[in-house]
């Protein structure tokens, strides 16, 4: 049908595509974004918020504190859209003293990256976090981490973008990476359109791969459901995110300048729901996520479940994602595998994507993110 | 497959009408203006704008202002309402206690 042509052609509408094209418009690049569903209907909009630095992997914590220091303070005036960012702190308890231990190594590993954290006791635990269960004995505090809406955020960029003349295409989904003399030139989609572009970007989570490997680059990387539920209106209860450590079965929340609480956690069953083509909402996680929410907030216990969603998380497999040029192939960049914690460095991830596509080098040093770390 | 949807396509400016302060929403409490204006910030189908204004998020999660949402934007972008997707229905259906999921919550 038609052939468009841009500086930078995207595929993946989600929350790195929509990002990356903001900042390509705001550097005078011409952008197409091609989205196969709607925007930001992946793991965009189905993550728990949370922006944090504590607990992140050297290579891609340098992303997160480059955000949480340059973007998101002032992203909602920016954008024009409240986007709920609150650095309001991360809290991850401990309930025995193997908890206190894990916390313990926690903090002192984190202090060696420069990253301020601290043990509570159970008192000050609970002077900041009232409502924690009388079982909690300790705490682990991020001060500087916090959260922001997800949905708000991905739709912002998209919104934000639109308005400097990105060019959004939904329904378009991409099948394949377009060379010629070897350089990535453009996307060719299942509706038989071609779009070229001078430099070509994959952002489409799980599915970058496949459009990948119709360049013969493989990321290595799985599907995971994650499941969230969402709690009716509360009064203010407490700012910061909640962390479950992964031992005691794992999960995060917190309150939305709403009111609604939103908290998801794990189950040990994952491995092995029934494997479905969409994310589905399984019998058994709502519950388990009930039982884990209240065995660390019994206040939780008389409120009432509005809502739970599901999502997959696109696992890499050393749980950091792939962000940059693909050497093998010029002119093609990608950003997938964020293993569930891309959310929080998505602003400065496609900060550096925009950098990289315009050949500047990136404000974050990413080296340890490239695809070249897979060869071995 | 979803719609090709080339969101930078001319819907025409956004006029202010007499009656956008009526509340389309109302467990949110989300007026006709905010999702007209959500609609000409590009948000073109039912989830964007649940997404983006909160509207049909609310506790009867759309039940009552979907159809007319899904006419609003049938109207402002100039396409049959039979032409736009719903939002996904999430369980649980009605609000249902903590408790009540959970097992062995007292």
């Amino acid at each position: 049908m038609s052939n468009q042509c841009a500086d930078v052609v995207i595929a993946g509408g989600g929350v790195m595509g929509n990002a990356t094209a903001y900042y390509l418009r705001k550097k005078g690049c011409s952008v197409i974004v091609l989205e196969e569903e709607m925007l930001g209907n992946g793991g965009s909009s189905r993550n728990g918020g949370g922006v944090r630095q504590s607990g992140r992997d050297n290579r891609e914590l340098p992303l997160a504190i480059y955000g949480i220091g340059n973007i998101w303070p002032h992203l909602s005036e920016e954008l024009g859209v409240d986007i709920e960012y609150h650095q309001a702190g991360n809290i991850k308890f401990a309930k025995d003293e193997r908890g206190v231990e894990f916390y313990k190594k926690v903090v002192e590993q984190n202090l060696k990256k420069g990253l301020e954290l601290r043990m509570l006791n159970q008192a000050e635990t609970r002077e900041i976090c009232p409502l924690v269960s009388d079982e909690i004995i300790a705490s682990c505090y991020c001060p500087s981490d916090g959260h922001a809406n997800a949905l708000m955020t991905t739709l912002a960029f998209y919104k934000r973008a639109r308005e400097l003349g990105a060019r959004f295409i939904t329904g378009e989904k991409v099948l394949s990476v377009k060379l010629h003399k070897g350089r990535a030139k453009g996307v060719i989609t299942s509706r038989g359109n071609v779009y070229e572009g001078d430099k070509i970007i994959i952002t489409a989570g799980y599915e970058s791969r496949a459009i990948l490997n119709s360049v013969h680059i493989d990321v290595p990387m799985r599907r995971k459901l994650i499941e969230v539920i969402i709690i009716e209106m509360q009064p203010k209860i407490f700012p910061m995110m909640i962390t479950i450590p992964d031992y005691d079965g794992g999960g995060y929340g917190h309150q939305t300048d709403h009111g609604s609480f939103v908290f998801g956690g794990h189950i040990p069953l994952e491995n092995y729901l029934r494997p479905e083509e969409k994310e589905v909402t399984q019998l058994i996680t709502t519950a388990s996520n009930c039982n884990q929410l209240v065995s660390y907030f019994p206040y939780f216990k008389d409120a009432k479940v509005i809502r739970s969603w599901s999502g997959w998380t696109d696992l890499c497999q050393d749980e950091v994602p792939v962000i940059g040029n693909i050497d093998e192939v010029p002119g093609l960049l990608t950003a997938c595998g964020f293993t569930g914690h891309g959310f929080g460095i998505s602003p400065a991830v496609a900060a550096c994507l925009s950098e990289l596509a315009v050949d500047k080098e990136p404000s974050v040093d990413i080296s340890g993110l490239s695809y070249s770390r897979f060869i071995m | 497959m979803a719609e090709y949807l080339d969101r930078s396509s001319d819907i025409g400016k956004l006029v202010a009408m007499p009656d956008d302060d009526m509340i389309i929403c109302r467990c949110e409490e989300i007026t006709k203006g905010e999702i007209r204006k959500a609609i000409h910030d590009g948000m073109w189908t039912m989830t964007e704008i649940k997404r983006y204004t909160r509207a049909g998020m609310g506790l009867c999660q759309g039940q009552t202002c979907s159809r007319i949402i899904k006419g609003m934007i049938a109207k402002e972008l100039g396409v049959l309402p039979l032409s736009i997707d719903d939002n996904t229905a999430r369980v649980p259906v009605r609000p249902v206690e903590v408790r009540v999921y959970g097992k062995g919550i007292n």
